[in-house]
């Protein structure tokens, strides 16, 4: 019996560590571990509520938007402002968030995951004339092969044209990327980190200029995701099609929905949105959202056993380090007591099983190409599939959206801070379902909570000893080559983990933590 | 420190308490872009050796912790490191970790100490590293401090810039690097107090402000999306020293105070805390002015 450590996993968002126990090349047991603690809760306890709005999103720098997104709508609701936001506002805040849903899952699929799958160092066999391509050839014979190696090697498939085009697409793709956030900006003010959304509604004023450049401009993007980002994951698909068969896991998923359609009801898991929220099992059938299901459980998190089963509005903290049998500082969030998935795929399979119809299109048309099943989706290259049609289906949305901006209209009402008042933000974010709970007493922050997607994902077992979801997505997989995980690597990444998300979450109180380490 | 750089320029970008919005930020540079930085010469003639950034990299684990301590040993005196984030140094620095050995944690306060000490310079990408940032705001449960303090602690001596901003602009990163690698590093009057490159923190947001006209006549914006100096919104542009306003951020597109955000001061070694609350109005500070509304209070 042999253990892997990967430490630190890299191209992820954040400071992450896998630990797997391997038996006759398959992995029997994995704990996944965030490295990183800032106290983020800590720091916001005390603060002016509206400043919740600008630090949240520093959790995390690539998705700071729906930070700012699930504040501004826990702010409005803890303000008694949920169903006062103006239409403006409303379509805004879309523009806003999915122009970071642009970058993000475009980022993640070329800079992040792709370089699992492709090998730029073929690039030193072309023989074409494309420039962009001669310039990476040439690097390749300067011989300082950095960032691209050392990698893990004995596992790259791709055919030498696909594998090249592949390697040009993610210099391509580093140009989109840069254009999601010129997006961004057009009515966000700057990406990262924007300034526009904020309780009461947005900052920026639509004019017919900036709609015009908005509408072009993701119109550019459109055109890249049909025609390179999509066709580039069925060609990997088809290279590695035993991802479709690894990796699967966690057998619920969950949704809070994505992009309100809808500003005037108040009750956000009533509210009509693009994406479905609800629970969804492998056998797609859903049960619609009730938010008082969620409840957190810390018996292998080092937490007091005593602060266990609590919904995070109630969220308590009592740091207890080195507690035993705990290996994580990440809490274990269950719907209903059962493990969920967070992400793309969550939404898409939400959708999917409740109707939506574009979701059912787009995702009948790729289960058509490969001839298959939707049960083939809970998989590695399912999330990454899944996470390809989310792009277009959300920028083909924006192009529409955008038209139904009101030039001269109101974009934002007043949000004085009251004396009291209790909220909850809850959107889906890139990475998944994100909830932001407030409590604020004498105009200040009394209680901040925040149950982000990589919590819901890279969170250890539970009191009842359920893995979490990429746990049991690593349980049970064959490892070729112990030196070079392949597999373990893909199966993770195919989450697209955000750890700086993750273990934001925790708030030591008693700082006892000397002599032990934070694994 | 024009005989340690090289045609291929050594570069090691730490990553301790921090979002990673450095990182996406630096992806957004413009000109020159992320891949003329990775790929090309980026000064003919040179090329930025970028062994280690955990975001982009392909290699993982041991091979990390590998190539950052060859890294300082082959190219000692000769690299550039970059930080973002900044260092928890409470309760050993446990709170942020990259990588192990012997099965123990290698915290980023032991990282830096070790890199710092043998790189030709250190650069301090966004406030975080720079200034301590959030993670050192009130209560500062981490124990966060700047990479200059960290290094004066342990009596490290390296030249140390920063280039605050949270998230920095890609230029100031960019251009940061290009005067290292065309003219070498920056004098003492190149930069300002807080280490700051003067081409790009040289003067106040509030002096090139394009809704500064409204502020020397008193027309304020009440509430959002309304025309106005942004001042009664919160704005700290008057005490924020950044380029913003002439430079403007993604490719040119906008900035916070051009899509009516208020300036929240965030190149500051104030911020968050002595900047807050964000969206109340600056108190107790000299406002340069030049309209008649102020002379008249």
């Amino acid at each position: 019996m042999g253990k892997i450590v990967i430490d630190p996993i890299t191209r992820i968002e954040g400071h992450m560590k896998i630990e797997a126990v391997v038996d006759g090349g398959e992995v029997k047991e994995a704990n996944s571990s965030g490295m990183l603690f800032r106290g983020f809760e800590l720091i916001l306890n005390g603060r002016d509520p509206r400043d919740a709005n600008r630090l949240t999103q520093r959790v995390c720098g690539v998705c700071p938007t729906s930070h700012a997104t699930a504040s501004a709508l826990n702010i409005d609701s803890a303000f008694g402002l949920a169903d006062k936001i103006p239409d403006n506002g409303r379509i805004l805040r879309n523009l806003i968030l999915g122009s970071n849903y642009l970058q993000s899952h475009i980022l993640h699929f070329y800079h992040l995951a792709a370089l699992d799958y492709v090998d730029v160092t073929k690039v030193a066999d072309y023989d074409g004339t494309d420039p962009d391509m001669l310039a990476v050839k040439k690097f390749i014979e300067r011989g300082a092969l950095a960032p691209f190696v050392p990698r893990y090697e004995g596992d790259y498939r791709l055919p030498k044209e696909v594998d090249q085009a592949a390697a040009s697409h993610y210099l391509l793709a580093l140009h989109m990327r840069r254009k999601c956030h010129e997006l961004l900006a057009t009515f966000g003010g700057r990406g990262p980190h924007s300034c526009a959304t904020v309780p009461g509604g947005v900052t920026e004023v639509p004019t017919v200029d900036k709609i015009a450049s908005f509408l072009w401009r993701v119109n550019e993007l459109r055109n890249f995701i049909d025609n390179v980002y999509v066709p580039d994951i069925l060609a990997v698909a088809k290279a590695y099609s035993d991802y479709f068969e690894i990796g699967g896991g966690a057998e619920r998923f969950l949704s809070y929905g994505a992009f309100d359609l809808d500003g005037k009801e108040a009750d956000l898991t009533k509210r009509e949105r693009l994406h479905k929220n609800g629970s969804v099992g492998t056998d797609l059938g859903a049960e619609p959202l009730d938010p008082s299901k969620i409840t957190e459980f810390v018996r292998h998190s080092w937490f007091a056993d005593s602060s266990t089963g609590k919904h995070p509005s109630q969220g308590k903290t009592s740091p207890e380090p080195g507690k035993k049998g705990g290996y994580s500082w990440i809490k274990s969030p269950r719907y209903n007591g059962e493990v969920h998935e967070v992400g793309p795929l969550a939404r898409m399979v939400a959708s999917y099983a409740q109707g939506q119809e574009t979701v059912k299109t787009l995702v009948d048309s790729v289960l058509g190409e490969f001839n298959a099943q939707p049960a083939v989706l809970f998989s590695v290259l399912g999330r990454h599939a899944a996470r390809a049609l989310e792009t277009k289906l959300v920028a083909d949305a924006m192009a529409e959206w955008v038209l139904e901006l009101k030039v001269g209209e109101p974009v934002s009402v007043e949000a004085p801070v009251p004396e009291e008042g209790e909220g909850m933000g809850i959107v889906g974010a890139p990475r998944g379902a994100l909830g932001h709970w407030m409590k604020v007493k004498d105009h200040k922050i009394e209680n901040y909570q925040l149950v982000v997607p990589t919590t819901w994902n890279a969170s250890p077992k539970d009191d009842n000893d359920q893995p979490g979801p990429i746990e049991q997505a690593l349980i049970g997989t064959k490892v070729k080559d112990e030196s070079n995980p392949f597999e373990l690597v893909r199966i993770v990444r195919s989450f697209d983990p955000c750890l700086a998300c993750a273990v934001h979450a925790v708030t030591p109180k008693g700082r006892t933590l000397a002599g032990y380490r934070i694994a | 420190m024009s005989n340690s750089v090289t045609a291929e320029q050594p570069a090691i970008w730490l990553q301790g308490a921090g979002c990673s919005g450095c990182s996406v930020s630096l992806l957004n540079a413009v000109s020159p872009s992320i891949r003329n930085v990775l790929i090309d010469e980026v000064i003919p003639g040179k090329h930025v050796n970028l062994r280690v950034h955990a975001t982009v990299m392909a290699g993982q684990g041991d091979a990390v912790v590998e190539v950052m301590e060859d890294t300082a040993r082959e190219c000692k005196g000769g690299y550039l490191l970059l930080v973002e984030g900044s260092i928890p140094t409470a309760d050993g620095g446990v709170y942020c970790e990259i990588g192990e050995k012997d099965g123990k944690g290698i915290t980023v306060a032991t990282w830096l100490k070790e890199l710092a000490a043998d790189a030709a310079a250190v650069i301090s990408v966004g406030t975080c590293s720079s200034f301590g940032g959030i993670p050192a705001g009130k209560p500062n449960p981490t124990g966060a401090k700047s990479v200059k303090a960290v290094l004066d602690e342990a009596k490290i001596d390296v030249p140390v810039i920063n280039v605050p901003g949270c998230p920095p602009h890609p230029d100031w990163v960019t251009g940061t690097l290009a005067q290292v690698l065309i003219g070498g590093l920056p004098g003492p009057d190149d930069l300002d107090d807080d280490l700051r490159p003067l081409a790009f923190y040289g003067s106040l947001i509030h002096e090139n402000c394009p809704r500064r006209a409204y502020f020397d006549e008193g027309k304020f914006a009440k509430k959002f999306g309304d025309p106005g100096c942004l001042h009664e919104l919160g704005c700290k542009g008057p005490v924020t020293y950044a380029d913003c306003p002439t430079r403007l951020w993604n490719g040119g597109v906008n900035w916070c105070v051009g899509a009516g955000g208020p300036c929240m001061g965030c190149t500051q070694p104030e911020f968050p805390d002595l900047v807050s609350p964000l969206y109340e109005k600056l108190s107790d500070v000299d406002l340069p002015t030049i309209g008649d509304y102020w002379r008249s209070e």
